[in-house]
């Protein structure tokens, strides 16, 4: 099939050979030995732009799409309303077919939206300086622990119990890869074994709820660990920001910010600190200058901390990161503004209240935890998660997350600003019903 | 709207960019008061400023929808429309993670062709889609030769080998990995050096890793003798797959001897860079490393697919699955390519790059004179001789419209100019930069002004790096407050 994106003709090849001086395309192939290049590729037929659309179609509408139902799961991936501005910036396509800005010239677009990037993510955590972006939420958490080991010359990990399971997986994948131990701390206790780099918490926590910062905080610091906090940039509209209570590294998924649930990704890490630390810190940052007519202008800086120039001295080998999603952040929160990012915390907090009180008035239910929360909270059912979740569905409600193995006969459902009251009501009916 | 004007310039209180809905059940009561949080300064713009704003930045920026992007290693290639459009469905963006597996089958599907799709490509035997990004693929790809090697009670392979010609990524992550570089020199035709290997290769080297064709765009002929040396001596022959388009279609990387390698979707299947990710970063293995894999990968049984974990695997590197939507536009890519399809695309790729090769030696120093395969590495060595760096060069090719190749890397090539057309690329348009690097050439021999000043015509000129060095300014802060 002729591809739309081959613009040769064979008359083109065929100039070109001769230009070159070979004459078939074979001979260029000709390092490779030649019992390598008989290899058979068994691929299927290809297909073109009118029949794949149809095919991509019929798979996406093959799946349970939680845009046609009441949907209450989150655990790390949240469903929040994208307005329109976000999609028509970051489709446009100087924007997403651009690479890394290394031609600071042509990459303005870019990099000013980096600066604007960094700004907005200090502004919102409180912290003083911020990088470009990391993967995911999970990976910052790691980056941050390498890093605290990196500056306190320490080799132990100290997680609390409470983070996010697969966060800690995470965790866990690193710190072997790197030979440092990773200790997991009782939820509720304050004490840190000695000699560790970092306390990773996360607030609020897996669970829904707050924890209890500033005593930890101080406890950690007390013995020179430093503090890798996990935030919900969403709460942050609404509550109180880490740089408020004395964190030293504030990481976060910045999904909610812009970017839809995607089956779990692209997402984008967020990644700031105290300034500083900034040379220390893995990834990007775009730092402001002039051109030499004295115009105001954008580069990437503090670049000798990066892979390509210090090599296995850098501070991570992260390279390609998440741009077009920082981007998408950034659109989200100018959209948004002060006002709104309020109002969206507000909406998810009384909205999850609302049917938090309604459900644990249901006979057989309670809240697991009796502890203010944000947007998610666990609740004990009578019969078995797995259960709920059936019934549930045959409403066109897809529940909570099954946390039965953290907690028995548990969920942690989600209320975001996309729930109406409608749906929190059927939620509620339903769960009665059982 | 001033074109140096950031978000707050724009901000005046009052302003929305968006409506909400307002609350429509009973206000709870309130939270402690400690938990509350003060004050949060963010812009208050309105919709029609901010995206006057930025669309105005997106003007100041090149794309591959904007003209020829030959960066060397970074395969930007066109990104056909309708991928994005695909990728965009609901019932594929909206999908949660968490969702039960038997709601999102379609997606595990196409997650699982992929998989074969990838793995019948390189000819390897299983693939993880988790990681997002290359040096994501090939940190896991590390993390797995370190548990391969202490599965087997290796442990003391704490080496590994690379080529002075590498990304830089491949250090960075065996550090990442807590293990120790080896560099093995390139010889005279800029292929590994087996001299060199066979002093390095010993009991306490876990792996060496090789880009294939190398970063200098050449194919080493000796991979068969390379893999074997490595292979009797206990090591492992990792892939970094950055320059995958030169071989699809042609040979398999798993045929070659190579044991692992790491793919970057964002490149050879032609997803968007997005300025910077989101990318995609594939690993594929051999038998041997299979149980290793980061998980889960996607298993099918009798039509239905399900997340399964291999037995020994490194463990998860990321929140999720990987990057889903990123598998979308590869997969719509993959699906479009049969084998004569793929082929076709490797031979474009390395014809375009032997005729910027051929019609550009004349003019530049080409330190390796011999058949490229995807890319060409020329030094301006000519040039530099009169005082004219490659850096010059690369910001005389913006005031042509065209996007510089990569420059100073690989770093065994004084002033590298490395050029990867790709196959997307026509006749007419590799003609008009020929065309602009001769004159350049000629520039640099008799009018180097015009070379150091340049560029003249970009939306800002050659910016003071070292000042942003000096006088870190990384952000704004509201109402002009300082911490």
């Amino acid at each position: 099939m002729p591809l739309p994106y081959l613009p040769h003709t064979d008359a083109d090849r065929r100039e070109m050979l001769r230009e070159i001086g070979v004459s078939s395309v074979e001979e260029l192939f000709e390092d490779i030995p030649r019992e390598f290049r008989n290899a058979r590729f068994s691929v299927p037929a290809p297909l073109s732009e009118l029949e794949l659309k149809k095919e991509l179609r019929r798979l996406a509408n093959s799946n349970t799409n939680p845009d046609d139902y009441a949907c209450f799961l989150g655990a790390g991936s949240y469903r929040h309303f994208i307005p329109s501005t976000v999609d028509h910036i970051i489709g446009r396509s100087e924007f997403y077919t651009a690479y890394t800005p290394y031609q600071a010239e042509v990459s303005q677009g870019t990099l000013q939206t980096v600066y604007e990037y960094q700004s907005l993510v200090c502004q919102l955590t409180g912290m003083e300086v911020s990088n470009a972006g990391m993967y995911d939420g999970s990976t910052s958490a790691a980056e941050a622990a390498m890093m605290a080991c990196n500056m306190t010359g320490r080799s132990k990990v100290a997680v609390v119990a409470t983070v996010h399971p697969t966060y800690r997986d995470v965790l866990h994948t690193y710190c072997r890869g790197k030979d440092l131990a990773l200790v997991t701390l009782d939820a509720e206790s304050g004490d840190l074994p000695p000699d560790c780099a970092c306390l990773i918490i996360q607030q609020p926590n897996f669970f829904g709820y707050f924890e209890e910062m500033d005593a930890r905080v101080q406890k950690a610091h007390d013995g020179g660990a430093l503090v890798v906090a996990i935030v919900d940039p969403t709460s942050l509209g609404m509550f109180r920001p880490p740089g408020d209570y004395g964190v030293d590294i504030t990481v976060g998924e910045a999904q909610p910010l812009g970017t839809p649930t995607n089956f779990g990704g692209p997402y984008l890490g967020i990644f700031a600190c105290r300034k500083e630390y900034i040379r220390r810190m893995p990834g990007r940052i775009v730092g402001k200058t002039v051109d030499v007519d004295g115009r105001p202008g954008y580069v990437m800086t503090l670049v000798t901390r990066e892979q390509y120039i210090r090599r296995e001295r850098a501070t991570s080998n992260i390279c390609t990161s998440e741009s077009l999603m920082a981007l998408a952040a950034t659109v989200y929160l100018a959209t948004l503004g002060k006002a709104g990012l309020r109002q969206v915390a507000e909406l998810c907090y009384h909205k999850a209240h609302y049917a938090a009180d309604a459900i644990s008035k249901l006979k057989g239910y309670s809240l697991a935890f009796d502890r203010p929360f944000f947007k998610e909270f666990a609740v004990n059912c009578p019969v078995p998660p797995s259960q709920v979740n059936k019934a549930l569905l045959d409403q066109r409600i897809i529940g909570g997350l099954d946390i039965s193995h953290l907690v028995d006969n548990s969920v942690l459902l989600c209320v975001t600003e996309m729930n109406t009251r409608q749906e929190i009501d059927r939620l509620v009916k339903t769960l009665g019903s059982l | 709207m001033k074109h140096h004007y950031l978000l707050p310039d724009i901000s005046k209180p009052g302003r929305v960019g968006c409506t909400l809905p307002s609350l429509d059940v009973p206000e709870g009561s309130r939270p402690p008061e400690e938990l509350l949080r003060q004050e949060l300064e963010l812009p208050e713009v309105s919709e029609v400023d901010l995206i006057r704003y930025f669309t105005a930045l997106s003007k100041l920026n090149y794309g591959v929808d904007s003209g020829f992007y030959p960066l060397g290693s970074c395969t930007m290639k066109y990104n056909p429309k309708w991928h994005e459009d695909v990728a965009k469905l609901s019932g594929f963006a909206a999908l949660h993670p968490w969702q039960p597996e038997e709601q999102v089958q379609g997606a595990l599907r196409l997650m699982h062709e992929l998989q074969e799709y990838l793995t019948e490509v390189t000819g390897m035997n299983a693939t993880s889609l988790v990681p997002v990004a290359g040096a994501h693929g090939e940190l896991a790809g590390l993390f797995m030769v370190k548990a391969y090697h202490q599965d087997r009670g290796h442990k003391g392979r704490t080496k590994i080998l690379l080529t002075d010609s590498s990304h830089g990524t491949n250090p960075a992550s065996v550090a990442m990995c807590g293990m120790e570089t080896g560099v093995v020199a390139s010889d005279d035709k800029g292929d590994l050096d087996l001299k060199s290997l066979d002093s390095m290769m010993n009991d306490e080297v876990a792996a060496l890793t090789l880009t294939m064709p190398s970063t200098l765009g050449l194919f080493d002929p000796k991979i068969a003798e390379i893999a074997r040396l490595v292979h009797e001596r206990g090591g492992l022959l990792g892939g970094d797959g950055a320059n995958l388009n030169a071989l699809m279609g042609q040979a398999k990387l798993g045929e070659l001897g190579f044991d692992y390698v790491q793919l970057n979707l964002h490149k050879t299947f032609s997803t968007p860079h997005g300025g910077g990710g989101p990318g995609s970063g594939p690993v594929c293995a051999m038998e041997n490393l299979v149980e290793f894999l980061p998980t889960p990968l996607v298993a099918e049984e009798k039509g239905s697919y399900r997340f399964v974990a291999p037995t020994k695997s490194i463990g998860r590197i990321a929140s999720f699955y990987g990057n889903f939507g990123v598998m979308v536009k590869a997969f719509a890519y993959a699906r479009s390519l049969g084998p004569e399809e793929l082929k076709r695309i490797s031979e474009d790729a390395v014809l375009n790059a032997n005729y910027l090769k051929e019609k550009l030696k004349p003019y530049y120093h080409l330190p390796y004179d011999r058949t490229c395969m995807h890319e060409v590495v020329f030094s301006g060595k000519k040039q530099k001789a009169k005082g004219v760096g490659t850096v010059d060069i690369a910001k005389r090719l913006l005031d042509y419209g065209l996007h510089p190749p990569t420059v100073y890397f690989p770093l065994i090539v004084s002033e590298a100019l490395m050029t990867e057309p790709t196959e997307t690329e026509s006749k007419e348009t590799l003609d008009e930069y020929i065309a602009a690097m001769k004159e350049i050439a000629g520039d640099a021999a008799e009018n180097p002004d015009i070379l150091h000043s340049a560029p003249h015509n970009t939306p800002v000129r050659r910016l003071d790096e070292a000042g942003a060095f000096r006088q870190l300014d990384v952000r704004w802060e509201m109402n002009g407050k300082k911490k």
